[in-house]
């Protein structure tokens, strides 16, 4: 080998020049082709998120304020929504899990099949308008509906019950919704798991309780967390099922959001509502994902 | 030997061991179908009230439906926004997912998450910001404005579906069309798109109904002649409970159905 | 094979040289490519061997056109072609994952390259025909991708890759998806279909009996560098370092001690009495196991041999050679393998036993330690 060459070759690098611009003429290509799609995000999210971002912060009086911010720490009402906002957010996602695990289970046993069939199940209601179930729940849990009329009929209890445009009535819709969103990822993360990983468990004296609850159920954590949060998050800005079957009676931020900008016209108060909303989110987003990334660097990818 | 007896998977669980998970997610299933299997039987009742089971079966609420010019005019601009949002969506989510797949760029990820934000950001939020945002440029209650923001909803729903089917396509398929003389534009249409084309279709109906079914946006940004389907059945919802919505409901399921079926069936195809 | 593929038209040869110089290529800090220069010559089949992740795959789609590099040329001929996308460097390629085309048959993937030259419909499917015919896949023409078995997809893509007649073929991997006895067989048939057509074939593989087998020569690369680029036979012989003595066929590796008057000793036996170029650093032992040889009596080394004394530690019968390890001076092991032919149950060895073991001067192979 000439070193001699080699050198001037590395002093100076063949085509270096034309290199580099094609293969920046063909990134700049590739960002061409994602542009139309960047432009109407840019449009409809990043630019009307960011005036309202801007407008929480401009006071009554026109000036750059921290006002509607102080009003949310000083009045009552706007941490009576938050709590509201919270606690439904979190009684909707724990019953989720507590009815969505065992029919993830269900699935990821049956054969591969049979699950699709079953999946059906999940899937219908995922498709279907989250107005239409909405206004199921309302005619099911009416008054003069059909789960009262049914209670009577087998005598769990004798006068109707008020169902809906309450508490209850919110969270029974709001888990019917969301339940799809628990339950597709963690089926996923089920289906991942080895069925060898069983096997060797049980090879090794572990008893089918025992196996569960030491191999199959910290392996489906991951796709519990993710779908947990997925619920969590949607839970905390959602709006439709809230107000039809709250009755008013359940408040939660997106409610008091449209609330402001219906009676007051305030968008400065309603902007630093939504501020609030989407900083919550994201930071839970990213504590998520830090914590998840931990895990797998703790415990190996699954 | 009883049904129950046999072993349910290989490490000689019951069946009968397992029966209580038969029975929860059971439940669990029927808890989620009935609800709007339950609305269908009712919107053929007779009745001022929603029965069931009707007493009297009739098509009255139906007729109610089809007879009204608010509903019908609504039914109009929610397929139209429909329509136009998947043949926006679909193309341009498309392009996006497949520029940042093959691009390898570091930028590239950024760029896909950037794009992925609608997911993230609380729809209430973007309602009220180009509610907003509308109201300076003249484009609420106009069917532009509820196409693009419905755009922006769908958008990245494609690029996930889109982004998911190339991560199962060898590329290297798009490669070799090209050492044997093709352009890469001409390698992408002819060897790339017919091979993800079901997972086009599926992210097309995907689109389609997020548009169709989407109600918050459409409370705030349409209005008057064009207001949508959801906006009306919404405001229905919120005053007394219309039989008028079973007869819409039902036919909105069955749209759903058909379309939930149609790509469960693409899906087996692609197999 | 079917014999005649009408390649060589009068005007235009068969094949180009490839000539590639300074090729660079980075990933972050990563060398993936460090100023390769390489010369392949014109019909040459020339193997790139290579651990994995070092680089010669980066090297193969670097010619094809699929992977830019920083830096460097590549020139077909007197052709720079660096800048060239892919489609205009009338290149043949076989992936790995041999990427057919799974929305058409197998006649219209061989018809692919000619449609968009495009060929005339007859001609077209005359060249199809006899493509198919070559990679003996005459009748399955019409069938789709997804009905071939795993060997007959290798085919197709095999043809589709030359039926264009390219004067320079490249091929990443194609046979590390077969069955051993397949792959095998198609080693052969590969090297059949080179000498066949007489196009210039760049051969990236990991499987080192491949390179041996189907190879006019082989470039070893490691880290991004070239190491060492020969024959087979100089390669197995003369391995420039311990990286290709390792890589390359098994070998027992041995260090060496240096005298006064700069001799190479192993544990008391001369090896060399003059190194060929004396660059100061230490030396290795290198001896095939194959070329060692065992000797009835004790003896001393001589003119013509080295002689080891040692101790059997392990024997493992394995059909046609066996393999027996034997420990030397209680701190090497040597491995030796021998036919079985002149093998009878009498002469089976124990651990334990005492032997002395040949290894004729010739084949003393001396590199300069770790590099």
């Amino acid at each position: 080998m000439g070193s001699d060459n080699e050198k001037s070759i590395k002093a100076n690098p063949l085509n270096e020049q034309p290199l580099r611009l094609q293969e920046v003429r063909e990134q700049w290509m590739l960002l061409g082709l994602a542009a139309p799609a960047v432009l109407i995000i840019v449009a409809i999210i990043l630019i009307p998120v960011g005036w309202l971002f801007y407008l929480s912060f401009v006071g009554s009086d026109g000036q750059l304020s921290l006002e509607h911010y102080q009003k949310m720490i000083q009045y009552k009402s706007y941490a009576r929504v938050f709590m509201t906002t919270f606690q439904v957010s979190m009684l909707t996602t724990l019953i989720c899990i507590l009815i969505g695990y065992p029919l993830a289970y269900f699935l990821a046993l049956l054969p591969q099949r049979l699950a699709g069939f079953f999946m059906l199940a999940v899937l219908l209601p995922f498709w279907t308008s989250l107005l239409v179930r909405t206004y199921a729940w309302l005619v099911l849990l009416q008054r003069k509906g059909i789960l009262n009329d049914f209670a009577i009929h087998i005598g769990l209890w004798e006068t109707p019950i008020k169902l809906v445009h309450n508490m209850t009535g919110t969270l029974i819709g709001m888990a019917h919704i969301m339940l799809p969103f628990l339950v597709l990822p963690l089926y996923g993360a089920m289906r991942k798991i080895e069925r060898d990983m069983m096997h060797a468990a049980a090879n090794l004296g572990a008893s089918p309780i025992h196996a569960f609850w030491k191999i199959f159920f910290p392996l489906s954590l991951s796709g519990l967390v993710a779908g947990s949060l997925i619920v969590f998050v949607l839970c905390l800005g959602f709006y439709v099922t809230p107000a039809v079957l709250g009755g008013g009676r359940v408040v939660m931020v997106a409610t008091q959001i449209t609330a402001i900008l219906e009676n007051q016209f305030d968008w400065g108060a309603a902007s630093a509502l939504g501020v609030v909303l989407l900083v919550a989110t994201l930071v839970i987003l990213y504590a998520a994902s830090r914590l998840l990334k931990l895990d797998s660097a703790l415990f190996g990818k699954h | 030997m009883d049904w129950w007896k046999k072993p349910a998977s290989d490490t000689q669980v019951t069946h009968g061991d397992r029966l209580w998970l038969y029975i929860v997610a059971t439940i669990v299933m029927l808890l989620l179908v009935i609800p709007t299997l339950i609305v269908m039987p009712m919107s053929f009742s007779d009745s001022q009230y929603l029965e069931f089971p009707p007493s009297n079966w009739s098509l009255r609420w139906y007729a109610e439906y089809v007879d009204s010019s608010k509903w019908m005019r609504a039914t109009v601009t929610s397929l139209q926004v429909g329509t136009l949002t998947m043949l926006l969506a679909t193309p341009l989510g498309t392009l996006a997912a497949y520029a940042l797949f093959v691009s390898g760029h570091r930028a590239a990820k950024a760029v896909f998450v950037f794009l992925i934000t609608p997911m993230i950001v609380p729809v209430i939020l973007i309602a009220i910001g180009t509610f907003y945002a509308y109201g300076r440029v003249g484009l609420n209650n106009t069917i532009t404005g509820l196409v693009l923001a419905h755009t922006a909803l769908a958008t990245p729903l494609v690029m996930i579906v889109i982004t998911a089917a190339l991560r199962t396509y060898d590329l290297n398929q798009e490669r070799v069309a090209r050492s044997l003389g093709s352009t890469r534009l001409k390698a992408f249409f002819i060897i790339t798109l017919p091979q993800i084309k079901f997972s086009v279709m599926t992210a097309a109906l995907l689109s389609f109904l997020t548009s169709f079914d989407e109600v918050i946006i459409a409370i705030f940004i349409s209005g008057g002649s064009n207001a949508t389907l959801t906006k009306h059945m919404f405001s229905a919802l919120r005053d007394y409970i219309d039989p008028t919505i079973a007869a819409i409901s039902t036919i909105l399921i069955l749209v759903s159905t058909v379309l939930l079926l149609t790509t469960q069936f693409i899906g087996s195809r692609q197999k | 094979m079917a014999n005649q593929i009408s390649n060589k038209s009068s005007d235009t040869p068969s094949a180009l040289p490839i000539s590639i110089r300074g090729l660079t290529k980075k990933y972050g800090r990563l060398h993936a490519l460090d100023s390769v220069d390489l010369e392949i010559k014109s019909g040459e089949f020339l193997t790139l061997l290579g651990p994995s992740g070092s680089g010669k795959t980066t090297l193969l789609m670097a010619i094809a056109g699929f992977n830019r590099p920083d830096a460097g040329s590549v020139r077909f001929a007197e052709t720079e072609m660096i800048l060239t996308p892919p489609h205009r460097r009338d290149v043949g390629m076989v992936f790995q994952s041999y990427a057919l085309f799974p929305h058409m048959t197998v006649a219209e993937n061989i018809a692919f390259p000619l449609k968009l030259r495009r060929v005339g419909s007859g001609e077209c499917a005359d060249r199809v025909a006899a493509a198919l015919a070559t990679v003996q896949l005459s009748d399955l023409g019409e069938r789709k991708i997804d009905q071939l078995s795993g060997g007959q997809r290798q085919r197709v893509a095999l043809a589709r890759a030359f039926v264009f007649r390219p004067r320079i073929l490249l091929m990443d991997e194609p046979l590390s998806a077969l069955d051993k006895k397949l792959r095998e067989q198609m080693q052969i048939e590969l090297k059949h279909l080179h000498r066949q057509l007489g196009v210039t074939t760049v051969y990236v593989t990991h499987d080192q009996r491949e390179a041996l087998t189907m190879s006019d020569r082989i470039a070893i690369i490691n880290h991004g560098r070239l190491t060492q680029v020969d024959t087979p036979q100089a390669i197995y012989n003369h391995p420039a370092n311990s990286f290709v003595a390792d890589f390359i066929g098994e070998s027992t590796i041995l260090p060496l001690s240096r005298d006064d008057s700069g001799k190479l000793l192993f544990e008391g036996h001369l090896i060399s009495s003059s190194p060929t170029q004396d660059s100061g650093g230490a030396w290795s032992l290198v001896i095939r196991p194959e070329r060692l040889f065992f000797i009835q009596d004790s003896a001393a080394d001589s003119e013509q041999a080295i002689v080891f004394d040692g101790m059997v530690k392990e024997f493992v019968f394995q059909g046609e050679t066996a393999f027996v390890l034997v420990s030397i001076a209680d701190k090497y092991n040597l491995s030796v393998r021998f036919g079985t032919n002149s093998f009878s149950s009498q002469n089976a060895m124990q651990p334990g036993d005492r032997v002395s073991l040949g290894l004729h001067r010739k084949d003393v192979i001396v590199i300069p330690q770790s590099m």
